[in-house]
């Protein structure tokens, strides 16, 4: 134990103080560079702390010195790179390439809702009165030929006034749905796997009905314009989720759990952000032309669109940023 | 108490306090108050936009409530190096759970997975997660790799506040002095020196309590004469053996060189 603190501390505060401010500017300067002698100090001023904290046991001075080590540590052992956040190249290559990095996720993501919208069409052709079960919304619940009828007869009128406030709804309902989907990954995948096949049920008996009635081109022109972007973000959403969740489970790999969530952490985010991204078009798309009908707007107009949008959508994310980053698989 | 160890490459291991689920709870209780006055501050801001229509105001504050309600916490604890309003009035901070930098994806991915922790009402998975896990992790903190601590003092001990130059009968018997700090065990003189740091802040029942059995300690460890200790309190007993366990009475030497 040390006999004289006090002259302990006096001879050691300048150190301390001298390493809480190197510390203090590099945390308010994360993208700063230190020179040789600066890290050189800095260095010294760390093990000279860290020399200090060994010598007390206990109390409120080794909790100080814990804390300051502590912080130096982070600044001195941090090997992962910090970028700088730049909007355009965010968009057009990091966002494309993480998407393609996780490629495999997707694909099974896009097969669980295939699987549900096969589910939902099959449920509602075996049962057709299951139709209140399987979707549980109001406006879904009449004739399609009724509700086409209606349209036509109302030409957008019925959403004169709303439309921004309809528009704002969608996007924030959907970009919560694309993240709960993407949260439910830390049930080691389970709930990603219910949402996205789910999702698919309520969609495949709203196709089936739709279809089955004969409405199949008011269909195609009312959920196209923004389904094509909507539906693929909520997919986003869920491959983000099964990346949390391949992380959590971790087959083959020797990589301990808590490190291969951080090695996915970003790309978690970047895809997060990409279906946010994605999303606020759909919300846009869905309020201004997807609620336009005949007379209003042509079908083939519409259906058109939203095929030109699925192209679009399809070159960005296949082929925009270039070659794609190695794979988590192979990590 | 609950600690989040970190052993260096240098061989040094730290330990930071970890934060229970209830000083948390409080926090996060803080910060949706927060959330609600920056809502509230932000809805007088936009009123005048009630200009260019109901619908277009009204669509840009659902906007403007998903976005205070989403990037608050993420905001907040990235500018503030994981500290919130709430939590920095309770003093926690959240921490890379490695002891590294904490970086902003974390932050991000600690908070989309609220989504989750928030099942199936009331943060309860959160909070039972919170309570079994090793480290006091929510879900979100497993995913993003982070914990919750909390924030130590930044001050050092200030002994001269506590001894401030006073008669000390104990050290003036200097073979008895000497055998005190050959027998207390570090750990005593450390909570001892603890107490009377933090005397002020103990209920005056529990003080004289704690001070009663520290002093019932130290005369058991070496018995002074009657009348050297007589006239002492607990208080300034335990008093007088901190100055004799951490502060040399003659320290006329020269402070040691730096090294750095």
């Amino acid at each position: 134990m040390i006999l004289d603190i006090s002259r302990f501390v006096e001879t050691e505060r300048p150190h301390w103080t001298a390493l809480e401010k190197s510390l203090a500017w590099l945390e308010a300067n994360p993208q700063a560079r230190l020179t040789l002698s600066e890290a050189e100090n800095l260095h010294t001023l760390y093990q000279r702390a860290s020399a200090d904290l060994a010598r007390v046991p206990s109390g409120e001075l080794r909790r100080y010195l814990e804390w300051l080590v502590s912080r130096a540590y982070a600044e001195i052992h941090e090997a992962r790179e910090r970028k700088r956040f730049r909007p355009w190249a965010w968009v057009t290559e990091e966002y494309p390439r993480t998407f393609r990095k996780h490629l495999r996720a997707f694909q099974l993501a896009t097969v669980l809702t295939i699987g549900g919208i096969a589910f939902g069409a099959l449920a509602l052709r075996i049962d057709p009165e299951a139709k209140g079960v399987i979707m549980p919304f109001e406006h879904l619940q009449g004739s399609p030929s009724e509700r086409v009828a209606k349209e036509r007869e109302e030409q957008g009128r019925r959403l004169a006034g709303h439309k921004d406030t309809f528009s704002a709804s969608l996007m924030t309902h959907n970009t919560q749905v694309a993240l709960f989907t993407l949260a439910l990954g830390m049930t080691f995948g389970f709930g990603t796997i219910v949402e996205l096949f789910y999702n698919g049920v309520i969609l495949g008996a709203v196709g089936y009905d739709y279809v089955h009635d004969g409405q199949t081109v008011f269909l195609l022109g009312w959920l196209l314009p923004h389904g094509v972007i909507e539906i693929p973000a909520i997919l986003v959403g869920g491959q983000a989720g099964l990346v949390i969740a391949y992380a959590l489970i971790g087959w083959g790999s020797r990589v301990s759990r808590a490190e291969r969530l951080r090695i996915v952490s970003r790309d978690v985010v970047t895809l997060a952000g990409g279906a946010a991204m994605m999303l606020v078009w759909a919300g846009i798309v869905e309020s201004f032309l997807s609620q336009y009908h005949e007379p209003v707007i042509s079908y083939g107009t519409k259906i058109t669109f939203g095929l030109v949008e699925a192209a679009l959508l399809t070159f960005y994310l296949g082929f925009s940023g270039g070659q794609t980053a190695v794979s988590t698989r192979r990590r | 108490m609950d600690t989040l160890k970190i052993r260096t490459p240098e061989g040094i291991e730290f330990a930071l306090p970890l934060a229970g689920p209830i000083s948390r709870m409080l926090a996060f209780t803080l910060d949706m108050l927060v959330v609600a006055t920056i809502w509230y501050a932000a809805r007088q801001m936009l009123a005048p936009l009630g200009f260019f229509g109901k619908d277009f105001s009204d669509a840009i504050l659902i906007l403007a409530y998903f976005a205070i309600s989403m990037l608050y916490m993420m905001l907040a604890e990235w500018l503030w190096r994981g500290q919130t309003v709430g939590k920095r009035l309770l003093r926690l901070r959240v921490v890379d759970a490695a002891g590294m930098r904490l970086e902003p994806s974390q932050v991000i991915v600690r908070n989309l997975l609220r989504f989750v922790d928030q099942l199936p009402a009331f943060y309860l998975l959160g909070g039972v997660t919170c309570v079994v896990s090793k480290h006091r992790q929510r879900l979100g903190d497993l995913a993003a790799g982070t914990a919750v601590i909390r924030a130590p003092k930044l001050s050092r001990p200030d002994l001269d506040q506590i001894l401030g130059g006073k008669y000390n009968s104990l050290a003036e018997i200097r073979h008895l002095a000497a055998r005190l700090r050959q027998k207390v065990r570090p750990e005593m003189g450390s909570i001892a020196l603890e107490a009377l740091l933090r005397r002020d802040e103990i209920e005056p029942k529990a003080r004289l309590a704690l001070f009663e059995d520290l002093a019932g300690h130290f005369r058991g460890v070496v018995e002074y004469p009657p009348e050297v200790v007589e006239q002492l309190s607990d208080e300034q007993y335990v008093r007088n053996v901190v100055e004799i366990l951490f502060k040399e009475v003659a320290s006329s030497q020269q402070p040691v060189a730096s090294r750095g």
